[in-house]
């Protein structure tokens, strides 16, 4: 149980995807304008990591290891093209307003580096506990980015007014550098946490 | 005039790394110093430029006939991957010199997401054969362009006095977001 519970918990904050790995950032800036978007992209990249690595560790006894990079692509690109053709089915103005974000989940190399690092020798079950750590490392990583872009740049979260009437949006936040500014606020922030997470973890392994 | 509307929208306006947060990865990996900038920006413009030669009438003569247009993910995907694979072998034996500088950024490409947006930039835009062409090549460019901008940057950040929570990779970010403030102010360039 411990076991499952660090696999699950690493990926949050010691070895988030984007702020510690630094893998899978293009999607992380650019669709976080709004938290509608990022709760979106978050969700189909998860869904997209966590089936990926359940079939390739399912199978991983039988990928040829010289033909593996093609095959994992092959896997990861069958539900991408699931996902991206599901949203544009069901969310047409999500996927619009994402647009070429989702087919790009492809070459997400969040996704390519678990599988290989991680789906391709590990057990269905570790497999998927690792993805959805990730996937929700990813998400909330997304979720917050986007919850300040949102709020400063147009003074609401999820469409909803939290700012006063009469706040003046700063327009910084919504257009590109924003996203770069707070993007790097969040990796500062994260340092900050994992140093906070790994004095607490010391101090109970020395109690 | 239009494909050099094209070029110039594609190289500037809506640079690729800059105003749409492509390829970012390498970006950020590939920027350490100059040469290294240039040699990344060269085999990206390579590939794209051919990935969107084949993609192109691959899309408009085979998946659309077939009605398989679904599957453009995974047939780009593929393509790019191919043709990274054939440009590594050519290069190896032909020009083992351009290889041997080229030939660790080669790797490295199948997995940068310009090249991919670029193929699928072309069929939404509805762009002709040589208009994607020179799409790409202005995409591309843009990408080398930043490249070296923040290559540039770094040299500087080594002895700058930088804030203590900005350290490390959090100051290149700021500063990208400041070289994106400046390439906003091309915006008002076409009409």
């Amino acid at each position: 149980m411990k076991r499952i519970l660090t696999i699950f918990t690493k990926g949050l904050i010691i070895e988030n995807p984007l702020l510690m790995l630094m893998i899978g950032l293009c999607s992380s800036v650019a669709v976080t304008s709004s938290v509608s978007n990022g709760i979106g992209m978050g969700l189909a990249m998860t869904f997209v990591i966590t089936f990926a690595e359940l079939v390739i560790s399912l199978f991983r006894k039988l990928i040829p290891n010289d033909a593996r990079i093609p095959i994992f692509i092959i896997v990861i690109a069958a539900f991408t093209t699931m996902v991206d053709l599901s949203m544009q089915a069901y969310f047409p103005a999500l996927s619009k307003s994402m647009g070429v974000f989702i087919p790009l989940i492809v070459v997400n190399c969040i996704i390519m580096g678990r599988v290989e690092a991680f789906a391709s020798k590990e057990k269905p079950l570790d497999a998927v506990i690792d993805a959805l750590g990730m996937g929700l490392g990813y998400t909330w990583v997304l979720m917050g980015i986007a919850a300040v872009r949102e709020l400063f740049g147009n003074g609401t979260i999820l469409g909803l007014r939290i700012m006063p009437e009469t706040y003046q949006p700063i327009l910084f936040f919504i257009l590109p550098p924003g996203g770069f500014m707070v993007f790097a606020l969040f990796i500062s922030f994260n340092l900050w946490l994992k140093k906070r997470v790994e004095a607490v973890s010391t101090v109970r392994e020395a109690a | 005039m239009n494909l050099a509307k094209i070029f110039i929208s594609a190289l500037l306006i809506d640079n690729i790394v800059l105003m749409r947060f492509l390829a970012l990865c390498p970006f950020i990996g590939m920027s350490t110093d100059v040469p290294k900038s240039v040699g990344m920006g060269l085999a990206v413009t390579f590939v794209t430029v051919l990935s969107t030669i084949v993609t192109w009438p691959l899309y408009h003569f085979v998946l659309i006939p077939l009605n398989l247009t679904f599957l453009k993910i995974l047939v780009f995907i593929l393509v790019i991957a191919a043709l990274v694979q054939l440009v590594e072998f050519y290069l190896k034996k032909n020009a083992p010199g351009l290889y041997g500088s080229m030939g660790i950024y080669l790797a490295l490409i199948t997995t940068n997401c310009a090249i991919l947006a670029v193929t699928f930039d072309n069929i939404s835009k509805g762009f002709n054969l040589i208009e994607s062409v020179v799409y790409a090549m202005g995409v591309a460019l843009g990408f080398m362009l930043s490249l070296i901008l923040l290559s540039g940057i770094r040299d500087r950040l080594k002895t700058a006095p930088i804030p203590k929570f900005l350290q490390g990779t959090p100051i290149l970010f700021a500063s990208t977001s400041l070289l994106a403030v400046a390439f906003m102010g091309f915006s008002g360039l076409i009409k």
